[in-house]
């Protein structure tokens, strides 16, 4: 048995971050020249631990707290830095993903890594702590945005105004398109779900939107219409087509009993269940239909209070229907 | 409670999509072939096992929020089943067995069929 990767957001982030997202731009940097007790002041100024050193653009090393540590337990605190700096210098390319940072930290075991550009010039440095801060943004801000469409839309019906405010969502549905099938309802459980709606809610207005669009997929001549009209207290899916009819209404609706040939029933389809679903997820369920016309499924839910969250209650308070 | 890894592990089923989402527990099992049957009946978070293995699998799975299908005899979702599945973060697992021999260990691993409906 292959072991199965996991991954979490913050893995995923590791893989996207360009590296410039999270390293630090305004890097402090000293020169070759540079004494060891002027970096002593340059490090305690900043707050830092480490700097490269740079002779004009070119980097020639890197130096940190420990060499000024080493300088200053053998007295040589008034050297050059060039003379006690590190020459090997580890850098990384700024449009590099973070996790290319994080394997060089681990395989070099250094405090700091210099980041450069397409001409090798240095525009960053990165510490592990630069990746963890611009980590936690990078998770805060898809968490904003997505907090703030959730937001807009779930509150739709209190934001429009008007006497009766409802969002109608309409999707054509293909005859014989079994590929396709529960596009459309996919579609209606997101919208729902971005509205607020509460988990059982959407399962039942879900499955019913499922079995009435696989009705049409399975037996409209040229498939038909899915309708759902969304208002804070009430939802009605409805499901329209142009034939070919249904001759025995009451048949149909009675469990077990399905018109579907053979193929479609070893897709697992055509179980004569589908109706039965809808009107034991539904509040209420209406079928009309007329040979050679067309056939019009209505069904309801109720949203007792609201559609809004708290609506928990509306599951007990559905009336039973068999 | 057991999750999805574990039950890949131990019934030696191999996952095939979403496998992001394999630490996912399930609550207890299903298995019919019949689409509606297991829209009406697969419990929210528990694990269906089927031989069906096409695209309304994976809609049947994400509109229940199944925590994962097993499919069996060795049939294989094709190329856009897979693809569907992952982006519904549906976990499609298959197995050689049979829906039989795979419930029966299921069963051993202590996941329960829930009398009545969801």
């Amino acid at each position: 048995m292959e072991q199965v990767p996991k991954f979490t957001k913050l893995q995923e982030l590791i893989y996207e971050l360009p590296i410039e997202r999270v390293m630090k731009k305004n890097v402090i940097k000293v020169s070759p020249n540079t004494s060891m007790s002027e970096l002593k002041e340059v490090l305690r100024v900043n707050r830092i631990s480490g700097v490269p050193v740079l002779d004009g653009d070119q980097l020639v090393g890197i130096i940190s707290i420990e060499d000024l540590l080493k300088a200053l337990v053998e007295g040589d605190i008034l050297a050059p830095v060039k003379k006690r700096m590190t020459t090997q210098t580890i850098t990384v390319h700024e449009s590099e993903s973070v996790v290319e940072a994080v394997k060089k930290f681990a395989q070099h075991k250094v405090g700091r890594l210099l980041v450069v550009n397409e001409q090798g010039k240095v525009t960053g440095i990165l510490t592990g702590g630069d990746i963890t801060r611009g980590l936690l943004e990078a998770i805060s801000l898809d968490y904003h945005a997505e907090e703030i469409s959730r937001y807009r839309a779930k509150h739709i019906f209190e934001d429009i105004l008007s006497d009766r405010t409802s969002l109608i969502l309409r999707y054509k549905v293909k005859a014989k398109d079994f590929k396709s099938g529960g596009r459309a309802s996919s579609k209606i459980r997101r919208a729902l779900d971005r509205l607020g709606a509460s988990p059982d809610v959407i399962r039942r207005i879900a499955i019913s939107a499922y079995e009435a669009e696989m009705n049409l997929i399975i037996h409209a001549d040229e498939g038909g219409e899915l309708i759902a009209e969304m208002q804070p207290d009430v939802i009605r899916i409805t499901a329209i087509d142009h034939g070919p009819g249904i001759p025995d209404v009451e048949q149909a609706l009675s469990s077990g009993y399905s018109t579907a040939p053979n193929w479609i029933r070893e897709l697992g389809f055509g179980a004569g269940m589908g109706l039965s679903n809808i009107q034991r997820c539904s509040d209420s369920m209406k079928l009309e239909s007329k040979v050679g016309v067309g056939s019009k499924l209505k069904i309801v839910f109720q949203l007792k209070p609201e559609l809004i969250e708290g609506s928990d209650q509306s599951g007990e308070q559905r009336k039973e229907t068999t | 409670m057991i999750s999805l890894k574990e039950i890949t592990e131990k019934v030696n089923i191999k996952p095939v999509s979403s496998i992001r989402s394999l630490d996912r527990m399930v609550v207890g099992g299903y298995a019919s072939d019949l689409l509606s049957c297991a829209l009406r009946s697969a419990k929210k978070d528990s694990i269906w096992v089927t031989l069906q293995c096409h695209q309304n699998v994976v809609a049947v799975a994400s509109l229940s929020g199944l925590a994962g299908v097993i499919i069996t005899e060795g049939n294989e979702p094709d190329q856009e089943t897979l693809t569907r599945a992952e982006n519904e973060g549906v976990v499609l697992m298959v197995t050689p067995k049979t829906t039989f021999t795979v419930v029966g260990e299921l069963t051993r691993l202590g996941i329960q069929g829930e009398h009545g409906t969801k």
